[in-house]
């Protein structure tokens, strides 16, 4: 194979192009874009040099240089993990959920997939003038609702109002405490190479139920969002492999794609998945397909990646599998040490390819 | 999924790839453009040339509907969505692509009001919905979507919405591939046609590059199979000394194409005198403008636009990609100065484009391949 690119490609040009894209990519990336645009919300790689380029090291905190879904705080000898998430999605309500339903899970996720157990929420509400009273009591019962399922209080809140058009409806920011579990020590930087990758359940299905829901694309199809606590399915893991368990992250904007990549990078890891495994509802394949869009990098609600060192690997993927939601968990692929920071996948020929961040929202084809 | 997954069977394409191996002749190297964006962004999804011997090379075309839209159709955009009281309506691939003094993205960041839809018809639909602004579709692609930017025009003239109009970049297949087929540096031995313009335009379209120029070019689909079995057919009328045109993509594209849809290309679109591409220069009969019935319903008549020529970065070598005259890693800024991120040229930004498609799918692969 070697001697066939080489003759071919013009080998050492062509591979040391590749190494300085290689180098440029492990490079901690710079904030340098003149104004914000769409891109650096999207998840994708502008959305990295914001994080990484820009309020990472201006806050500069060891736990917000862990990168992980929610910060470690110890106080008075108490483990404890914080996070916080804005909710800005349009339209509030879509088939499976709506916006006061994913500002509870999505907090509360944050915290499970740091091996936190929930403990309490605020909530924060920006609300649009001229906002329909009834559609705000449906998302505060919504709210109310899932942090009665996902056994959290909310403690503490703040209301806003704004002018007409100055928000959408409504956006919502909650903020989540948790206790550290001690079951399982778990961390970005603890995946290791032989690790299996872990998928608690099919994919895309928010992010498609959300562009149906806005109905640019004129498709009907039943795909609902997949918005629910996470905090069950960790649970089970923890108690069936928790020792055995690296690390674990809500597979949100960006998609597993995404989460796999921060992570690959963040352990300094090769991750290879093997596309054909990535458990996909037959909705949701059809309308990416029809789109263009792969839904690996679709958002998801209620779906997260696990790294589970080989020994624990199948009493994770049996506990995933028992716990709501995680019936078509599956094994989707494996930690190598190099190529570092890559996530690769195996193509259904026996070739492999990158995975890499989008560099913003996933476009649809256009012909 | 089905007839989805039958064009992804791992078994098939290893039997297609080993017929194409004995087609080849030892230490005989075979050079086959593949014209369409598309079929570029399968090649590498699906590391189809991994799959190939090492005799026969493919050549990526210029077959990327937001690849070739030079600079100045960019800035002219831009300079449309700037204007008081105007909404630009454009394919989300558009977003991202650099004119000289930034993208429509950056220029929706500053407050111009752009606005990604799906289809022209989406377009429409806001001029509708919005009858105190101006809605200007800003139209790009070959002959496959031009029918439906064609249609969206007649209903606008039909329900006679007036704050809609079109500004038309729509282009045309065939003057680019006798461009390319005229140059004599670009040794083809053979051509992958494109499926969708096909769809339209019908195979019998690509007559001229067999009769004319004696090249093979098999028209085809967009799964990995459908490529494979077209490259076979390409193989073996080169292997046989035949030329023809032959239709892979027989499920969906026609000998004579889809006559409704060049109806209403005719009614609608006239060919302009000349058009711009990126990279390539002016080619004469090579694009679409408004039809003179269709006049009201023209941006470039309804708004005063620059229409200047505006030259590439001296350091973008897009037009050589689109030519297949280099590989996108010989491009001098290739991963350096351009990158998904922060491109310089068009083919960086397209998921289509070859360099997206070779910096976001195959670097890996090549470069263990090429160390190991």
């Amino acid at each position: 194979m070697s001697e066939r690119t080489a003759t071919r490609d013009g080998g050492g040009r062509e591979r040391r192009i590749r190494e300085i894209v290689a180098t440029a990519r492990g490079k901690r990336p710079r904030f340098r874009d003149e104004i914000v645009t769409m891109a650096h919300g999207a998840g994708g790689k502008a959305s990295q040099t914001l994080i990484e380029g820009l309020l990472e090291p201006a806050f500069g905190s060891a736990a917000l240089a862990e990168l992980g879904d929610a910060g470690a705080v110890d106080a008075g000898g108490a483990a404890l993990a914080l996070t916080t998430d804005s909710f800005v999605v349009r339209p509030i309500r879509f088939p499976g959920g709506s916006i006061g339903e994913l500002a509870v899970n999505g907090t509360v996720n944050d915290l499970a997939v740091s091996a936190a157990r929930p403990l309490a929420l605020t909530v924060s509400l920006v609300l649009e003038e001229g906002l329909e009273s009834d559609a705000l009591r449906a998302e505060v019962e919504a709210m109310a609702s899932a942090a009665g399922a996902a056994g959290v209080e909310v403690v503490a809140g703040d209301t806003k109002v704004v002018e007409r058009g100055r928000c959408d409806s409504m956006y919502v920011c909650t903020t989540g405490l948790g206790a550290r579990d001690g079951r399982a020590s778990v961390g970005t930087r603890a995946i290791a190479p032989g690790d299996r990758v872990l998928v608690s359940g099919p994919v895309g299905s928010h992010g498609t139920a959300i562009m149906l829901a806005r109905d640019d694309l004129g498709l009907d199809a039943d795909v609902r969002s997949d918005t629910r606590s996470l905090w069950p399915a960790v649970d089970a893991l923890l108690d069936a492999a928790g020792p055995h368990l690296r690390c674990m992250r809500d597979a949100t904007r960006g998609g597993v794609a995404s989460a796999l990549n921060e992570l690959a990078r963040a352990s300094a890891v090769a991750v290879t998945v093997r596309e054909r495994e990535v458990p996909v509802d037959p909705p949701v394949a059809a309308a990416s397909e029809l789109l263009g869009i792969d839904p690996m990098y679709i958002a998801n609600e209620g779906v997260m990646v696990a790294f589970v060192a080989p020994e624990g690997a199948d009493a994770a993927l049996a506990a995933l599998r028992a716990s709501p939601g995680g019936e078509r968990a599956a094994v989707v692929g494996e930690v190598a040490d190099d190529p570092p920071g890559m996530v690769l996948v195996e193509t259904p020929f026996g070739g492999s390819r990158v995975m890499d961040l989008l560099a913003g929202d996933p476009l649809p084809r256009i012909c | 999924m089905r007839y989805v997954d039958e064009f992804r069977d791992a078994g098939l394409a290893r039997a297609l790839a080993s017929r194409i191996a004995s087609l080849v002749e030892p230490g005989r190297r075979r050079k086959l453009m593949e014209v369409c964006g598309g079929h570029t962004h399968t090649i590498y999804r699906y590391a189809i040339d991994e799959l190939l011997p090492a005799e026969i090379e493919l050549v990526h075309g210029p077959g990327c509907p937001v690849c070739v839209i030079p600079m100045g159709r960019v800035d002219d955009a831009i300079a449309i969505a700037g204007r008081d009281g105007v909404t630009l309506a454009c394919f989300g691939d558009m977003m991202r692509v650099p004119g000289s003094a930034g993208s429509l993205q950056e220029a929706s960041a500053a407050g111009a009001d752009v606005r990604v839809v799906y289809s022209p018809l989406d377009a429409l639909r806001i001029a509708r919905e919005e009858p105190g602004r101006e809605v200007v579709f800003f139209a790009i692609g070959f002959e496959t979507t031009a029918p439906s930017t064609a249609l969206t025009l007649r209903r606008a003239r039909a329900e006679g919405v007036a704050n809609f109009s079109c500004f038309c970049n729509h282009v045309l297949i065939e003057p680019p591939l006798r461009a390319l087929l005229d140059s004599p540096d670009l040794d083809l031995d053979g051509l992958i046609g494109p499926g969708h313009v096909a769809t339209i335009i019908g195979s019998d379209a690509f007559g001229f590059v067999a009769a004319e120029y004696g090249r093979p070019l098999v028209v085809s689909g967009f799964e990995p199979l459908d490529l494979l079995r077209s490259i076979e057919m390409a193989m073996l009328q080169i292997a046989e000394g035949r030329c023809a045109v032959e239709n892979q993509y027989g499920r969906v594209v026609a000998g004579p194409g889809n006559a409704a849809a060049l109806a209403v290309i005719d009614e609608v679109f006239a060919p302009r005198p000349t058009f711009e591409w990126r990279g390539l220069g002016f080619i004469d009969s090579s694009a679409l403008g408004l039809a003179d019935d269709y006049a009201d319903l023209d941006a470039e008549r309804r708004f005063p636009l620059a229409g200047a020529r505006v030259a590439d970065p001296r350091e973008c070598q897009c037009g050589e990609v689109l030519t297949g005259a280099i590989k996108p890693w010989e491009c001098r800024v290739f991963g350096t100065a351009c990158t998904p991120e922060h491109a310089i040229g068009t083919c960086m930004v397209s998921p289509e484009g070859a360099c997206a498609a070779y910096y976001n799918y195959g670097r890996h692969t090549r470069q263990r391949e090429a160390v190991g």
